[in-house]
């Protein structure tokens, strides 16, 4: 197959502390040449000259519905709206059904994957057998698989000796627990953050408490088994303060954050959109404005979308009763542009590490870095792009995101894909 | 001024938008007054009073109030502890609108239930109490009456007592008396007051024996019995002891002050029977005024005009 040449990008690569422009010389699937000008007369050229040139970026956290509801996504549809959002390595979360818990299905996602082709997707096991938080899964044999860590995602596992456990038998093979920290029995069935505005709006709060009660256990008993512990999603300003306090005190320890929980406050809910509900709540002024400090000071290792579609039957409903869970791939480089690169002005370095080397070295993949030698996975964006959100223009199954008619800014261009150009979007 | 197609709560009044259903509500008890108390003004016009959740007093006040007007009126009740079960609000909103109603006087258990249907239908809709979220006109009809006693609102100190975190009726009486001027207390234990109620502007208290003497209107919430079991109180006989409005604490209020009640009360638990029959109590006014607030709004809200 013939080379592809990348010109005049300014290409942000963490990895190695790059920004600047740059040709990228694309040959044999890998990356070939990164330098100042480099000229291959056969080559086909992209012209990156406007564009921001990064790693192909890496979800920790999505969710693929498959097996189990395609009628609400599938590892294809996923795929499609993965990589449209700029992904070329996401990582799916096990509450399917069935879960994710034997490598028989962790089979059936790489070749899924596989055939669709679109990016990688890796899945995340079980902790425990259908995400019941009593037994065990077989680590062992589902890492074997390709389970790149465990998650009872969806809940928290609840009992604190199933959760030492889990910790500690990870440490066998130096893998990542993903927690979802939240207390069920504090939450209660919370529809919203607990606050002023559940306050006003009678909705049933799920207090700050019921995570921060989770992470503050979970940073115990990480720091007790001395294993890898790693918090999905956190909201809450006492989530950032438990682990910015875990980290000084080298508790291995590594989280993430997701878009809405540093672009939204609860005030949104005031509309009482279904599209806004979800797990967990987006939260105050006051976290949100403490998720961004996180994120800026390192304690938040990586932003992850949490991509979690539901149809819209069962979204079009009264609040109380849809389920949890909005789309985050097709929108998540524009919310990161508009709040943390242009609002917050974060630089672009430190943005687009939480996306691509963190989570790669997280996972232990080799993946999110540009370099020689490395196989071309390369997401190309423009960064003041505007566009309207559209239904129709969708590529996920499902359209549940509170953005729909929303104008945005930056948008995912180009994508390569193990050197294919995979994604580009229409003008 | 024109008024929003739907009524879904208080709290995006304005003192001005409140007046203006006082004003018409008191026109229209002379109306209630009348040997033949009924004005033709919204003849033709259909209003569905659709309950979802159990009430009595309230379809029948707004079914009341619709027939005062002249208006068809349907009554649909269900009620269903689980709303997932049978037909979707979407589908009723999408039935109601091939059906070509006017209005719809909606009661929900879903907190948000009335906007939902209200940016779905054309047909105005009025929010009969969406969960424990807003309960417009029982606030409205509650102003109604403490104007009618008091004249105003300034300086006015009204108390509220009991589960304020799952009452409707509580929420929209605080926005609306805020509106109006008035000084807003609510008293409770901690378990039955939502997060951050300060941020609305409203005092706290946890003890009434200390406060109730300094209120020209207090308010007793009925207490719901399921409250009690899912633990934010120990016994009903303890909530009587600390919250109940007995006879002796009633002794200890101002003199020209009243109690009310949003009913259906729970004797001898948040108010004695003597303490609801005495003369402080309004309870009766409070649903005799439901009537014609009711038809000021159903009236307001159908485009009505006044000849």
């Amino acid at each position: 197959m013939s080379n592809t040449l990348l010109k005049g990008a300014r290409v942000i690569d963490p990895a190695s502390k790059l920004d600047a422009k740059r040709d990228i010389l694309i040959k044999d699937r890998k990356v070939a040449r990164i330098e100042k000008s480099v000229a291959d007369k056969k080559a086909r050229v992209i012209n990156a000259r406007d564009l921001i040139v990064v790693p192909g970026l890496i979800d920790l956290h999505c969710h693929l519905r498959d097996p189990g509801r395609p009628d609400e996504e599938t590892i294809e549809t996923g795929s499609h709206a993965a990589v449209a959002g700029g992904f070329t390595s996401i990582c799916c979360m096990p509450n399917t059904e069935p879960a994710i818990d034997s490598d028989g299905i962790v089979n059936y996602i790489y070749k899924e994957a596989a055939r669709v082709g679109l990016c990688n997707v890796f899945p995340i096991s079980a902790i425990t057998k259908n995400r019941d938080g009593k037994e065990l899964t077989e680590f062992g044999e589902l890492l074997k698989a390709g389970a790149k860590g465990f998650s009872d995602d969806g809940d928290a596992v609840a009992d604190n000796n199933v959760m030492r456990h889990a910790l500690e038998y990870s440490r066998v093979f130096d893998v990542p627990i993903f927690e979802h920290p939240i207390d069920k029995s504090l939450a209660q069935d919370g529809l919203m953050n607990e606050g002023l505005v559940s306050t006003r709006l009678g909705l049933k709060g799920s207090p700050a408490i019921a995570e921060e009660l989770i992470v503050a256990r979970d940073l115990l008993l990480a720091k007790f088994t001395g294993a890898r512990l790693h918090l999905c999603h956190i909201s809450t300003k006492g989530s950032v303060e438990l682990v910015r306090k875990a980290k000084k005190e080298s508790v291995n320890v590594t989280c993430e954050t997701c878009p809405h929980y540093f672009y939204y406050n609860d005030e949104v809910l005031d509309s009482f959109d279904a599209n806004y509900k979800v797990n967990p709540p987006i939260r105050s002024e006051t976290d949100r404005q403490a998720i961004i400090e996180g994120l800026k000071d390192g304690t938040i290792d990586c932003i992850a979308t949490d991509h979690a579609p539901h149809c819209q039957a069962e979204k079009e409903v009264e609040f109380a009763n849809a389920p949890y869970g909005m789309i985050g791939f097709e929108t998540a480089v524009s919310l990161v542009i508009m709040e943390l690169v242009n609002r917050q002005k974060m630089s672009w370095l430190d943005v687009i590490a939480k996306m691509t080397v963190n989570p790669a070295r997280l996972l232990k993949i080799n993946a999110g870095n540009i370099s020689p030698g490395t196989v071309a996975n390369i997401t190309m964006i423009a960064p003041d792009r505007k566009w309207k959100v559209a239904a129709d223009k969708i590529r996920s199954r499902s359209k549940n995101t509170p953005l729909l008619g929303t104008e945005l800014k930056g948008r995912v261009r180009n994508v390569i894909f193990k050197g294919v150009l995979k994604y580009s979007l229409k003008d | 001024m024109s008024p929003k197609k739907d009524l879904i709560g208080i709290e995006n009044l304005n003192a001005d938008n409140i007046s203006q259903y006082l004003d018409l509500a008191d026109n229209f008890l002379e109306v209630l007054a009348r040997p033949i108390p009924i004005v033709p003004s919204l003849r033709g016009k259909t209003i569905l009073t659709l309950f979802f959740e159990a009430s009595t007093r309230t379809q029948i006040s707004f079914s009341i109030a619709a027939k005062r007007l002249s208006a068809d009126v349907v009554n649909f009740s269900q009620s269903t502890s689980s709303v997932k079960k049978g037909e979707t609000l979407l589908d009723t909103a999408r039935n109601i609108e091939a059906m070509k109603v006017d209005g719809v006087v909606l009661r929900h258990s879903a907190p948000g239930a009335a906007q939902f249907l209200g940016q779905r239908i054309d047909a105005f809709v009025i929010n009969a109490g969406d969960g424990t979220h807003e309960h417009p006109t029982q606030a409205l009809l509650d102003l109604m009456t403490i104007r009618q006693h008091f004249g105003s609102f300034k300086k006015l100190n009204v108390l509220i007592i009991g589960d304020i975190s799952h009452s409707r009726v509580a929420r929209s009486n605080i926005f609306g008396l805020q509106a109006l001027g008035a000084r807003v207390a609510i008293c409770a234990p901690p378990t039955l007051i939502p997060l951050e109620i300060k941020g609305l502007g409203v005092e706290v208290y946890y003890n009434l024996d200390e406060v109730i003497q300094d209120f020209d209107v207090v308010m007793a919430l009925r207490i719901q019995l399921e409250r009690q079991q899912s633990g934010l109180f120990p016994s009903v006989r303890e909530y009587r002891t600390l919250y109940g409005l007995t006879k002796e604490r009633v002794q200890k209020m101002k003199r020209k002050s009243i109690i009310m009640h949003p009913g259906p009360t729970n004797r001898g638990i948040e108010i004695d029977p003597d303490v609801a029959d005495s003369e402080k109590s309004v309870i009766l006014e409070q649903v005799k005024n439901g009537v014609a607030l009711r038809m000021a709004v159903l009236f307001i809200h159908a485009g009505g005009k006044i000849e």
